[in-house]
């Protein structure tokens, strides 16, 4: 089974609770945990291992200037920029390249070949027997993350349950993130702002086809709102965690609540239960 | 010569535009013959690489000065490449206006 945890926006503690929610399931199965976060993965800062580093490459065009004749179809076709065609040299920014391979295509002298370049890395981490974390990371001032978030999906492919840790917000390497999971965790706060991004987020969750529950971090109890407009979208809420000082004080240190609280690891393990018998999928 | 000079309208009267990949008309001036051609920016509403896509349309036109507000570090790249020389209007000024400082080397050079 793919679950996936995604938020409208950042701030709600969605890494928080992707940590927490993993870890406690690990007591009684195996998981994986991938931060599709790449442009700034955070789960590695709960959990220590030895991780093993692969790269994460992409096609980048490169220029025969033997037989280029400056005709400028690549440049007219790139849509991001990355090629101008000067009078006599071709000027190449490879940090707006998207990696496309459209500019090759459509040169009709052939002088385009593609080369390989680094763009991030994918750690993979045993984080103890049963738990593995696989995080996406894009190195600094690359355009476009979603190569890095395809290799670590890929990465944790194969085994029976996987939890993806999205970005924040509703662009594409949130839907890249998304697509293909079986059921979507959706994180929010018991805020306004906090109720207009869960919309946000449940209009993608619903676009893509995934069903989808909701998750209440923070609550202050008044959560009407939110309430309303979960009964009416047809979204369980699956769990509230309050504000509450013995948490935040445990989380103000970079620990993962749940450790210190056991009762919420077996909370965790029965919102795990729930959404198994939700998706028909054996816990 | 050819100039070109950003603007928020289309004929010589109207204001030069402060931003060039996002100027909604771009004017080329024929110093020789005296004439202005305005040219819609069809990447004014553009997602991304406005500016080294509107600089490429300078290169195109064979235009060798460029009069505008300010420039964007990948629209500078490629007319650093290109060898145009990069000269900032003063603010409210319309294109003809901006026209005459030019020819009177009044205009600050920025590249
Ligand atoms: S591969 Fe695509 S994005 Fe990169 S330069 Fe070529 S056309 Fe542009
Ligand atoms: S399309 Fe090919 S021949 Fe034309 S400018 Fe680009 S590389 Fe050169």
């Amino acid at each position: 089974m793919k679950l996936v945890v995604a938020s409208g926006k950042g701030g709600t503690g969605k890494s928080t609770f992707s940590a927490n929610f993993a870890l406690s399931i690990s007591r009684c199965r195996d998981v994986v945990l991938v931060d599709c976060d790449v442009e700034e993965p955070n789960l590695h800062l709960f959990f220590s291992g030895d991780m093993r580093e692969s790269d994460v490459t992409v096609q980048v065009p490169v220029f025969d200037m033997e037989r280029c004749d400056l005709c400028g179809k690549c440049g007219e076709f790139c849509r991001y920029g990355a090629i101008a065609v000067l009078p006599e040299k071709i000027m190449f920014f490879h940090d707006l390249c998207h990696a496309c391979g459209g500019c090759r295509i459509v040169c009709p002298n052939e002088a385009i070949s593609e080369t390989e370049r680094v763009i991030g890395k994918v750690w993979d981490a045993p984080v103890d027997e049963h738990l593995r974390l696989i995080s996406g990371v894009l190195n600094e001032g690359e355009p476009n993350g979603i190569p890095v978030i395809m290799a670590a999906k890929e990465a944790a492919e194969g085994n029976d349950l996987i939890i993806y840790d999205s970005s924040p917000g509703t662009a594409c390497p949130v839907i890249e993130t998304i697509e293909g999971s079986d059921y979507a965790v959706l994180v929010t706060e018991s805020t306004p702002f906090g109720l207009h991004d869960l919309k946000l987020a449940a209009e993608v969750v619903q676009k893509l086809g995934v069903p989808a529950g909701v998750v209440i971090n923070r609550s202050d109890g008044k959560d009407d709102e939110t309430e309303a407009f979960c009964r009416e979208a047809g979204l369980e809420i699956h769990m509230k965690i309050p504000f509450d000082r013995e948490i935040a004080r445990l989380q103000s240190r970079g620990d993962l609540f749940s450790v210190a609280m056991p009762e919420w690891q077996e909370r965790f393990v029965e919102l795990y239960e729930d959404i198994c018998t939700r998706t028909g999928g054996a816990p | 010569m050819k100039l070109c000079i950003t603007a928020k309208g289309e004929s010589p009267d109207a204001q030069v535009e402060e931003r060039f990949g996002r100027a909604p008309f771009f004017i080329f001036h024929d110093t020789e013959q005296d004439t202005y051609t305005a040219e819609a920016n069809t990447f004014a509403d553009a997602a991304g690489g406005v500016g080294p896509r509107s600089a490429q349309v300078l290169i195109d036109h064979g235009a060798t000065v460029l009069v505008t507000g300010q420039l964007g570090g990948n629209a500078r790249r490629v007319l650093e490449g290109a060898g145009i020389e990069v000269y900032q209007a003063a603010a409210g000024s319309t294109v003809r206006e901006a026209m005459a400082a030019y020819r009177e080397n009044k205009l600050n050079r920025i590249l």
